[in-house]
């Protein structure tokens, strides 16, 4: 039988959306503005409201409507907060007030507002996840072309680009209510002056509202609604490993290239990742000849692939950027790691002379194993070459210098084969033009090579084929030379341009390698938390050119561990936003999606799901952002460094271990020779004093009395050990199975001196189980238990000892007749050198008592004084639970 | 072997003087012969020179550990006393188990030492020929029939609880180790289940004791093991 395992993943995901401490989201989702989805959201809130719970509004626009305002009239508002902007004052939603209020339920309209600047986020998305964090249910509103995925389908055919968009993962948590109305009617509604439309936006919005794009709207609409429930529901079947639909097991791979239609791609992929329920990759390809500091694509395309690269991960994919040797074979490689079944593709149109042959075919050809997807752009994706560097330099386009030294080279040869010619014969010249071209193309790359090969053929033409010194040529077997000459400088310049490119790359990868392999080689060798921060923000600020700063928790609070240059000081505003990047463990600051005003970047150093420090990084020119590109090296020395981190912290805490343990073995060692000592002179004391024997009456009541005070003495010295064992947690515990009569009868047996005549009441039922205990503990608390008994009770008064039995455990009682307990000292009596007010008897020592209260919590006992209930007399109760009783089963 | 009317021999084992001193003092007015040694080199000398048929060996001695002792002096086929502290539990269990006949625990009561001194010295006459009938109080233990007696009528005990008794019985007045009761009546390899004599001594405390919280005939060591009182 195929039992099916529960997918982990889809667990999780599952019990995100039932976790009860976080809250709940439901989204209002419309086609379009007007349907009413305030309205509807404002209803329902009503019913919560009615219902008795705490609903407030968090923000909410009824763009004047009167229906709208009426409905929203009834419930608390939260009051916006006013935000300076640019001289203009803007008001947005107080997203500390809401969390602050702590409502059951708040109402946060239009979800996909993008926040004004000086806002913790830049999204009100992103203050609802903060909201929803808090435990607090929200309400929200969303029109359907504000979903990332959607937004160019809608683009294409609504001629409206929106630049407020959210990303698709929102709805995966959320429950959806489509709020739809049939196009006709909100057309009517339109027309009515019912559906608000901003002044400036009126022509655009108008050509928005035709009858088609209503209704291409609504169908995307409930199918990205329908698409969302039926993820949730195949999520619930995963984790519960319930036999249902399955998705067929694709996976898809996103090619993403550095240009202009690079997102539309993203955004295409992300589309039919959702449509199949398939996990999805976006990876870049460099190809191109990164030189070995590092450096990359020209800035505007740089930007593009960083955009398009942070769209994928915003939409949910698995982001890589793979150095290779060319576009399709890279593709193909990863696409055969990943076991990517569809390839995702940007293809634009072809233009150019010389075409080259389509990626699909190249890949095809390479024998590709996914199936291709193509999308068509806007923009040809621009094609990696060799040489592309975006900025135009014109001398060095006039006068490469590789150009100069192949036309000094050539020039060489030439005037070797003038030489040569001189001598004989003339047709094996040709071939010493190999060698300039040959090294132009490897040293200077494909360009350098072509033109050389054409210099190269041109002067031979010109010095070596008859007629000399013209570029006719005459006889057409010299021709067929030159042609040759041609085509084996374009293979061969060809040929080795690619080698020289795929040299580079390999030795950036190299670069790449041996920073990584150099980093962790030099965390090895560091054993302090501070000297890994220095080197950290070294690395960081040498591979990024910008600042650093490492900041860890210190006594509660983040504190400077070291940065580049030394004297950097963090504003107040950075100091937040390190703090919150350190408490979410998520990136934060300039060119994250929180806190983006900020002028650092701070990036968690983690290790084992906690965040161990935070890195922050700047460019020094506080206008430009750090170079995203080279973000994934850093996070790969931060991680590097986490573990560094981590490791520094575990050998911290075995040595603070190893100096605790030495600590404990001196401690013992000093007190079982002080013990020895003490007891030694004592007992040889009380033995020689009995050994006397005395004269006459009075010297026998003398030495009596010094015998008596010497064992008073010894008993104190006992105690007193005891107590300082106790007090330094050097109290060692070997439990066994202990039955209580025995043990009060071992005490009794030790105690027979003391006891004398007096009668000794044991009540212990003979069935009763036996207890885990330490027995010499246990000895040490009854002797002391009931010595104290038979101090501060009449000698002719009988003492009692009882067991008694509930369904928790057992209460083992020593109950004397004396005066009791003066009210109030019920718990002071356990205390050290405590002696009860009022007795005549002050042979103790005051600390027999909490020696019980010691030893017994050491064996996880409670002590418990008390007066008795049925007459005159103190109570003193040991409670033994029931997790210390013996069962039959204990031992196997 | 000591013959009739020679004066028993004892060694006294202790680095302090003031207690060779009081023990000395007390087991010669008990009639015994006393030999002293004040670290484990002389008390190794005084083994091979005196021939002691009774060691009280102090095991915290300045020279070496006073387990190390515990081997030679069961050699030399004297009975051995350990003296140690008061919370030592462990190591007088370890001392028991590796032969010592019994402990005193430090600070000593002079009566008591003497007690135990003879009571070793009487088991070690006994050692080669254990005595087939052993009497203590009204009760009588027949090892050679299995027969357990209280004042003459015959007393049904389970065999676990007679095996327990006749172990005691072997060595009376003298502390056995739990670990030895057990091994002995439970087997190998059952040493550490404590919980087995705790049901055992109070089965045979039910049926030959009158007041079983009194001990008169099994007296429980805490932590270390038991003693049949004679």
């Amino acid at each position: 039988m195929n039992t099916i395992r529960p997918d982990p993943d889809a667990l999780l995901r599952t019990i995100d959306r039932q976790d009860s401490t976080r809250g709940r989201l439901k989204l209002f989702l419309g086609a379009a503005p007007g349907v009413g989805k305030t309205y509807e959201m404002l209803m329902q809130a009503a019913r919560r409201r009615d219902a008795g719970e705490d609903v407030v509004i968090g923000v909410i626009e009824t763009h004047g409507r009167a229906e709208t305002e009426q409905r929203a009239a009834g419930f608390e508002i939260i009051p916006r907060r006013a935000i300076d902007h640019r001289g203009q004052t803007l008001h947005e939603m107080d997203l500390d007030a809401i969390i602050a209020r702590r409502p059951a339920l708040v109402l946060i309209d239009e979800l996909a507002h993008t926040n004004a600047p000086g806002c913790r986020h830049d999204k009100r998305w992103q203050d609802v996840e903060e909201v929803l964090n808090a435990g607090i249910d929200v309400y929200s509103t969303l029109n359907v072309q504000h979903l990332e995925s959607l937004n160019d389908v809608v683009a294409s055919f609504a001629r409206l680009h929106v630049r407020e968009t959210l990303p698709d993962r929102v709805l995966d948590h959320a429950e959806i209510e489509v709020v739809d109305i049939p196009p006709g009617e909100l057309i009517e509604r339109l027309k009515a002056g019912k559906v608000y439309v901003p002044q400036e936006a009126s022509r655009a919005l108008a050509h928005f509202f035709s009858h088609s794009n209503l209704t291409a709207l609504r169908e995307l609409a409930l199918r990205r609604a329908a698409q969302a429930v039926d993820a949730q529901m195949l999520d619930y079947l995963r984790a519960h490993a319930l036999e249902g639909t399955w998705a067929a097991g694709e996976r898809l791979l996103v090619a993403v290239g550095a240009d202009a239609g690079a997102q539309e791609v993203v955004r295409a992929g992300k589309r039919l990742a959702d449509s199949l329920s398939a996990p999805w990759t976006a990876v870049h390809i460099e190809t191109g000849p990164a030189s070995p500091n590092l450096a990359s694509p020209a800035p505007s395309s740089r930007e593009e692939l960083s955009a398009a690269l942070h769209l994928a991960s915003q939409l949910g994919a698995q982001v890589a950027t793979i150095p290779a040797g060319g576009l399709p074979e890279g593709l193909a490689h990863m696409a055969a790691d990943l076991r990517a079944t569809i390839l995702v593709l940007g293809q634009g149109r072809r233009r150019g002379l010389f075409r080259r042959e389509a990626l699909s075919a190249q890949l095809a050809a390479l024998g590709l194993g996914a199936a291709m997807h193509i999308v068509p752009c806007a923009a040809a994706p621009r094609r990696p070459t060799a040489g592309r560097d975006g900025e135009f330099d014109l001398a060095a386009w006039l006068f490469p210098p590789g150009l100069l030294i192949s036309g000094a080279l050539i020039a060489c040869v030439t005037l070797a084969g003038v030489l040569f010619s001189a001598l004989g014969s003339v047709t094996n010249i040709a071939l010493l033009y190999l060698l300039p071209v040959m090294l132009a193309a490897t040293r200077y790359g494909l360009w350098t090579g072509i033109v050389t090969g054409l210099i190269s053929s041109l002067a031979y033409n010109f010095f070596f084929i008859p007629p000399i010194h013209t570029f006719t040529i005459a006889d057409p077997q010299n021709l067929i030379t030159v042609v040759v000459l041609l085509a084996v400088v374009l293979v061969v310049s060809h040929m080795a341009g690619r080698l020289r490119d795929t040299a580079m790359l390999s030795r950036a990868s190299a670069v790449r390698s041996s920073a990584l392999a150099g980093f962790a080689r030099q965390l090895t060798g560091i054993g302090a938390a501070g000297e890994l921060g220095r080197v950290l923000c070294e690395e960081g600020a040498g591979l990024l050119g910008c600042y650093t700063v490492l900041l860890m928790p210190h006594d509660g609070a983040l504190a400077q561990i070291a940065a580049i240059p030394q004297e950097i000081t963090l504003q107040a505003l950075d100091r937040v936003v390190a703090q919150w990047s350190f408490d979410n463990r998520k990136p934060a600051g300039r060119g994250s999606d929180t806190l983006s005003a900020a002028e650092w970047l701070f990036l968690p150093v983690e290790a084992g799901g906690k965040a161990l420090a935070v890195l922050g990084v700047a460019h020094p020119d506080a206008a430009q952002p750090v170079r995203a590109d080279l973000l994934p090296m850093l996070t790969s020395f931060l991680d590097q460094a986490g573990l560094a981190l981590d490791r520094i912290r575990l050998e911290a805490e075995r040595g603070h271990m190893r100096r605790l343990e030495e600590r404990d073995a001196l401690r013992a060692a000093l007190l079982s020779s002080v013990s020895h000592d003490l007891r030694t002179p004592l007992t040889a004391v009380v033995g020689l004093l009995g050994d006397l024997t005395p004269a006459d009456p009075e010297q026998e009541r003398v030495l009596n009395l010094a015998r008596a005070e010497a064992e008073r003495l010894q008993r104190f010295v006992a105690n007193l050990l005891d107590m300082v064992r106790i007090e330094t947690g050097a109290v060692e515990l070997h439990p066994e199975p202990v039955d209580l009569a025995e043990a009060v009868g071992s005490a009794a047996h030790d105690l027979r001196r003391l006891l004398g005549q007096r009668s000794l009441a044991v009540d212990i039922a003979a069935d009763l189980p036996l207890v885990r205990l330490d027995p010499r503990l246990l000895h040490h608390c009854l002797i002391n238990l009931i010595e104290n008994a038979a101090h501060y009770s009449p000698a002719a008064t009988p003492i009692r000892i009882e067991v008694r039995a509930d369904a928790d455990g057992l209460d083992l009682a020593v109950i004397d007749e004396g005066p009791g307990l003066p009210p109030g000292s019920e718990t002071r009596v356990f205390e050290t050198f405590t002696r009860l007010e009022g007795s005549d008897r002050k042979g103790g020592t005051g600390l027999g008592l909490a020696i019980v209260k010691g030893f017994a919590e050491a064996m996880g006992l409670q002590v418990r004084a008390a007066n008795r209930a049925d007459g005159k007399g103190a109570r003193f109760t040991l409670r033994m639970p029931g997790g210390l009783l013996w069962k039959e089963n204990d031992r196997s | 072997m000591t013959a009739p009317g020679k004066l028993a021999k004892i060694l006294v084992v202790d680095d302090e003087m003031a207690i060779r001193r009081l023990l000395r003092g007390s087991l010669s007015r008990a009639g015994m012969d006393v030999v002293e040694a004040a670290n484990a080199r002389e008390a190794l000398a005084a083994l091979d020179i005196d021939k002691p048929d009774l060691v009280l060996l102090d095991l915290g001695l300045p020279d070496r550990d006073g387990q190390e002792l515990i081997g030679p002096v069961k050699a030399s086929r004297a009975a051995l006393l350990v003296v140690s502290a008061r919370d030592a539990t462990a190591q007088k269990v370890a001392a028991l188990d590796l032969g010592a006949d019994d402990y005193v625990t430090k600070p000593f009561d002079t009566d008591e030492v003497l007690a135990r001194v003879r009571v070793a010295l009487r088991n070690r006459l006994l050692a080669d020929n254990t005595a087939p009938m052993v009497c203590f109080g009204v009760v009588e233990v027949d090892l050679a029939a299995r027969i357990v007696r209280r004042d003459g009528a015959e007393v049904h005990l389970s065999p676990k609880e007679y095996g327990f008794l006749a172990e005691l019985a072997r060595y009376p007045g003298r502390v056995v180790s739990h670990a030895a009761i057990l091994r002995a009546v439970w087997g190998p390899g059952q040493e550490q289940a404590v919980e087995y004599l705790r049901v055992a001594a109070r089965g045979l405390r039910r049926k030959l004791e009158d007041v079983p919280v009194e001990q008169s005939v099994i007296r429980n060591e805490p932590g270390v093991g038991y003693r049949l009182m004679l």
